[in-house]
């Protein structure tokens, strides 16, 4: 699918990520401009990211994260770290992808 | 590969209910109730934020004008020891809880998102630290409005 730009980057004993989401956060109460009508909520609830296999940061999203959702934190970590991030929308679609630490 | 993604999903789901078994989910956090309370009292009733402590090291770095509330970049930074989670709220959205983090082991705490608001409103940021809840709290003036039509 490759809904994912995910971003690593060691630096001063901390690993930067900053991903950003291809999704469109509906909430649910925009109108289509045409049909009038409501155009359903479809967004992303959930966004897991693993390092080495252990959770690094949970987020949980409403509908009022803006589309193409970003997201930029740190951890403390180290070069070839197996960064993997996954998101889970309400209607449970996903994706995941992996990036190794530079 | 249908097939594979249903038995992941599935074992997946399975671990998840191992470790909290009051929750059914596989995606355990999402707190339905929460992310649906339509007044600020509720959504901070719901995350337990109605006491919470104010604390000036809890730092939210927001514009003081938005010009355009589809897309308000916000960061919030806690130098709160033990700091295990950060809640974004906006007091004035249909639905003020915008986002919980929650930080592994080795995390940072500190998160940059971007939120849309419907109006000029207060961004309020709850931090999670031990047993105890701190807040603070920035105005953001919108002069386009980012929720509905």
């Amino acid at each position: 699918m490759g809904t994912i730009k995910l971003k690593t980057k060691f630096k001063k004993g901390v690993v930067n990520i900053k991903a950003l989401i291809n999704h469109p956060m509906e909430t649910g109460l925009r109108k289509d401009k045409k049909t009038g009508e409501k155009v359903p909520a479809h967004f992303i609830q959930e966004v897991t990211v693993e390092a080495n296999g252990k959770m690094v940061l949970e987020a949980a999203w409403n509908s009022s994260v803006s589309k193409k959702p970003y997201l930029s934190f740190a951890y403390k970590g180290k070069s070839g770290d197996k960064v993997k991030l996954s998101w889970k929308d309400n209607k449970g679609e996903t994706d995941e992808t992996e990036s190794t630490v530079k | 590969m249908k097939r594979r993604a249903f038995i992941k999903g599935t074992v997946v789901a399975g671990l998840a209910s191992g470790a909290v078994s009051l929750t059914p989910s596989a995606f355990a956090e999402w707190a339905k109730e929460n992310f649906e309370a339509k007044d600020l009292d509720s959504a901070l009733e719901g995350i337990k934020a109605k006491n919470a402590e104010q604390s000036d090291k809890v730092k939210i770095k927001a514009p003081e004008i938005a010009e355009n509330g589809m897309v308000v970049p916000i960061t919030v930074t806690s130098e709160i020891e033990g700091t295990t989670k950060i809640s974004v709220v906006i007091s004035e959205n249909p639905t003020p809880l915008v986002a919980v983090y929650t930080f592994g082991e080795g995390a940072v705490p500190a998160v940059k998102n971007r939120v849309k608001m419907g109006k000029s409103s207060d961004v309020i940021a709850i931090v999670n630290a031990g047993d105890k809840i701190y807040t603070n709290k920035v105005t953001v003036k919108v002069t386009k409005g980012g929720c509905g039509g």
